[in-house]
């Protein structure tokens, strides 16, 4: 098998992947490969057809795939390559990579590996929606894809599921090619993204149903129907021929699941240190594979952040940890947090870094706190939305050296 | 030899056999009376193979350890299946995963009856069948819940490819001389003391024998031609859970709980694929289409699947899916001649039919051959060798010029698909390309990959995956 050499590889050339390599890059790192298993780098934004992204890394309002070849444009204009349509299988110690080309299986070693693979949709099957399979049930990012790259219409008059940000920007992609969904439809009594987008789908002659629950999918060859039940118990078929599951966004962790690789069970992603080191520190990661589902705008970020890392430890900066504090919670209305453990002492001081990214499995209000032997290090009232980040800065290094265990604790209001 | 297209009209040929229905034994039949020189034709209703019953199933090559007796049809045909599908599969490239199986007793009760169990299989050739303590079973599978109490194990039931395996077998017989004749439905037929003249969707045939291997319809298509079923067909649905890859290393072999008179009951088996199976549920119905599955009986096989095995609950579900298995009012399969009317059903193959497609059609062939029907069987015949699309073994992926990997979960190229789709016996829906490639049938279940899929079957399916935009 050949085997390939670089200084650093980044997996998946999404937002997060592309800032790392852009900022590593400029740093001064040569021998960058960005690796991704499409025919095209950008990530998710390259097939959001829709603005807005790059305020922040452009400073303009751009559409999301003119938006990803800004992003991967900036990363070869600095030096790294960007190397298309290679996925990787699997990913070892070592900094050892096998990857599959149109050439056949290969290898890649390099010093420091970062994974950026970002995050998809939960589909159907994992829902468990009763019903038959016909054609016509897709997920947003499905049906993205298929509009906006191949210009092709999956069905004429689907039903959206969810109303999640995600959700709004299906319906915008249906608007675009004059697909008209029915509904949207939600089991929640709200709208997940933002409640002033309820006047969206009422401007584009599609319900909204809340505190309403898909029951069954029916159709043989492609989706006829679908039956819903109201908050009441009332069950109404709605004619449809297709159905879009939006949302409910997971890590794209198959790399590593089945890995040497440590998984946090919560996030779906590894478990990193707030550096975004992985169990193995050969490996970094960052973006939405930590937590699934931020803007391209926030990955992008974490991404110039981690390069900094990366380049840290590269150069010696940052070395192996005296000890790992790991953070503990029992509280079961958090979803998931990251970093999920603390390397001491802390090697490189970051005022950018965020600290604690926590999502809620709800809508709670409460005081969210970080506890050392129980006793509050740092705390905050927050009020909590499902999908929505909750941010708890971390404390300064010398606090947490003197930390004996950690843990995240919730207490409702 | 013709894989007819699914729209032109048929020659008006003589064959020795039509055999109506391309399942898993259809496929088998048409390999078997191809090789021994006769002249064949398949007719299929639907635009693929495989459509039917056979196109969900737990994908066991079953030893037949728990069939009826020895001299049962479905005894004698799964051991004729079994042995002809170990001798066959290396050459055929098809693979095998020799996991062996195990029937957990939960109970005093349920271990009570491993032993009668364990004497059924001496009795019907299992001789390796052997029961084993609580430690014994802990000790070769140790993420099974403790609470087992004891087990028989049964060495030679292994997991097969349920697709590719009836694929190669009628892809053997076409390229041995058989035809295969898609979106052609049998409309009737009749018979004038030596030939069948059947009328079909695309015009009108001749053939000396005719053989019914219709699954969900055989008594239907009885009714039709003959005029009188021996039994009623009484479709039982069977749903099914797909666990993620990351299950996968939780069981070595196939579980099997101990069955009650009803039902063998639910299982929890690897794939062939790399995933992890729990499965079937045995719902009876009217229908002979509605393949749904249902929200509360998935959530009960996760639970039964998290009993069994408590480590399963931090693994997520893959995909979810459900067969109708093809029973009837009788226990045995019934294959049934009409000699006077060179007519032949295969009926009632339930849940066991990809094992013994093989020696179903090997028993139908001696029946036949011992009513004096004579041909010269091929001295030397052809093997496909069928894409490898499990592990292990050499993958497409890992091969120069594959075209590059277009579903990500399931490795499938760019040229594995182009096979499938311009390649022999090409498929013509997105359910026909799934079972020739797995593709969107890993995690992501098309999020990445249905863009592509779009734009390469465009023009290839009669229910495209998407229309072009305006």
């Amino acid at each position: 098998m050949k085997v390939n050499n670089c200084q650093v590889a980044i997996i998946g050339a999404g937002p997060s992947g592309l800032a790392v390599a852009s900022e590593l890059a400029k740093a001064g790192v040569d021998d960058i490969v960005v690796l991704d298993r499409e025919a095209n780098a950008g990530g998710i934004p390259r097939h959001c057809g829709h603005s807005p992204f790059g305020l922040r890394e452009f400073h303009r309002i751009l559409s999301g795939s003119e938006y990803a070849r800004r992003l991967q444009r900036q990363a070869e204009d600095y030096g790294a390559r960007v190397w298309t349509g290679a996925t990787v299988t699997e990913i070892g110690a070592n900094g050892k990579l096998t990857l599959s080309t149109d050439a056949g299986m290969q290898g890649l070693s390099a010093e420091k590996i970062v994974i950026c693979t970002g995050n998809r949709e939960t589909p159907r099957s994992a829902r468990l929606v009763s019903g038959s399979r016909p054609l016509g049930i897709v997920t947003t990012g499905a049906l993205q894809s298929m509009v906006y790259l191949k210009h092709r219409l999956p069905f004429k008059r689907p039903v959206i599921i969810g109303t999640e940000l995600v959700s709004f920007s299906a319906l915008l992609t249906c608007r675009h090619v004059g697909i008209k969904p029915v509904a949207m439809i939600d089991s929640n009594p709200w709208v997940t993204f933002w409640k002033a987008a309820t006047l969206l789908p009422r401007l584009l002659g599609t319900r909204l149903l809340l505190n309403t629950s898909l029951e069954e999918i029916h159709g043989q060859e492609r989706v006829d129907s679908v039956t819903i039940r109201n908050a009441a118990g009332k069950m109404e078929t709605l004619a449809c021929d297709g159905v879009i599951f939006s949302g409910n966004f997971v890590a794209e962790s198959s790399l590593i699941r089945g890995s040497h690789l440590e998984l946090d069970a919560r996030s779906g992603g590894p478990i990193v240190d707030q550096y975004g080191r992985c169990s193995d520190m050969d490996y970094f990661a960052c973006g939405n594979l930590l937590h699934p589902v931020d803007t391209a705008g926030w990955c992008w970020a974490e991404g110039m952040r981690t390069a900094a890392y990366v380049n840290a430890s590269l150069g010696g900066e940052l070395t192996q940890p005296d000890r790992m504090l790991e953070i503990e919670s029992s509280s079961p209305s958090i979803k998931y947090f990251t970093p999920q453990r603390i390397a001491l002492p802390e090697r490189l001081a970051d005022r950018k870094h965020p600290g604690l990214q926590i999502r809620f499995n709800d809508n709670f209000r409460g005081r969210i706190s970080l506890q050392n032997d129980s006793v509050d290090l740092i705390g905050c009232n927050i009020r909590a939305r499902p999908e929505c980040r909750v941010l708890l800065p971390l404390p300064s290094g010398d606090r947490l050296s003197a930390c004996r265990s950690l843990s995240l604790e919730f207490l409702p209001a | 030899m013709p894989d007819y297209s699914t729209s032109d009209s048929l020659p008006d040929t003589l064959y020795d056999v039509v055999i109506v229905g391309s399942g898993v034994v259809g496929c088998a039949m048409a390999r078997r009376f191809a090789l021994e020189g006769a002249k064949v034709l398949v007719l299929e209703k639907a635009v693929d193979i495989l459509d039917g019953a056979s196109k969900a199933n737990s994908a066991i090559l079953h030893t037949g350890f728990d069939a009826p007796a020895p001299g049962s049809q479905e005894h004698t045909c799964i051991v004729d299946g079994y042995n002809e599908y170990l001798e066959i599969h290396s050459r055929l490239n098809l693979p095998l995963l020799e996991c062996g199986a195990m029937v957990l007793a939960w109970n005093e009760a349920e271990a009570g009856r491993l032993e009668q169990i364990m004497q059924d299989a001496h009795r019907n050739g299992v001789t390796a069948a052997r029961i084993i303590n609580t430690r014994q079973v802990l000790a070769k599978e140790p993420k099974l819940a403790s609470s087992v109490v004891a087990a028989l194990e049964v060495p030679g039931e292994f997991v097969i490819d349920p697709w590719s395996a009836p694929y190669a077998y009628l892809l053997q017989a076409l390229e041995n001389g058989a035809s295969l004749a898609r979106n052609c439905e049998l409309l009737g037929g009749s018979f004038d003391g030596s030939e069948w003249t059947l009328e079909t969707a695309r015009g009108t045939l001749r053939s000396r024998q005719l053989i019914n291997c219709c699954g969900l319809y055989g008594d239907l298509l009885n009714q039709k031609l003959i005029g009188q079923s021996e039994f009623e067909i009484r479709p039982r649905k069977g749903q099914f859970v797909v666990f993620d890859k990351s299950a996968r290393s939780l069981v070595q072999s196939i579980l099997l709980p101990v069955p009650t008179e009803v039902t063998k009951g639910i299982v929890v088996c690897p794939t062939i694929f790399g995933n992890l199976l729990v499965g079937p549920t045995a719902e009876e119905q009217h229908s002979r289409v509605d393949a749904g599955v249902d929200s509360a009986q998935l959530q009960a096989l996760i639970e039964r699947g998290n009993s069994i095995l408590p480590a399963l609950s931090q693994h997520a579900v893959t995909a979810t899916y459900a067969g109708l298995r093809p029973a009837t009012e009788h226990k045995d399969y019934q294959i049934q001649w009409y000699p006077e009317r060179n007519y032949c059903c295969v009926g009632g193959i339930r849940s066991t039919g990809l094992s013994s497609a093989l020696g179903i059609a090997a028993f139908v062939y001696r029946q036949y051959t011992d009513a004096g029907n004579r041909h010269a069987p091929l001295a030397d015949y052809h093997w496909p060798q069928v894409n490898r699309i499990a592990d292990p073994g050499a993958r497409d992926w890992q091969q120069p010029g594959n075209g590059g990997i277009v579903c990500h979960c399931e490795l499938v190229t760019r040229r594995e698909i182009s096979q499938a789709l311009d390649g022999q016996i090409a498929c013509h829906s997105l359910a026909g390309l799934k079972r020739r490639t797995r593709v969107t049938m890993g995690r992501c279940q098309g999020f990445y990959c249905s863009a592509e899929l779009s734009e390469l079957t465009q023009g290839k399916f009669p229910q495209p995956i998407g229309i072009p935009c305006k």
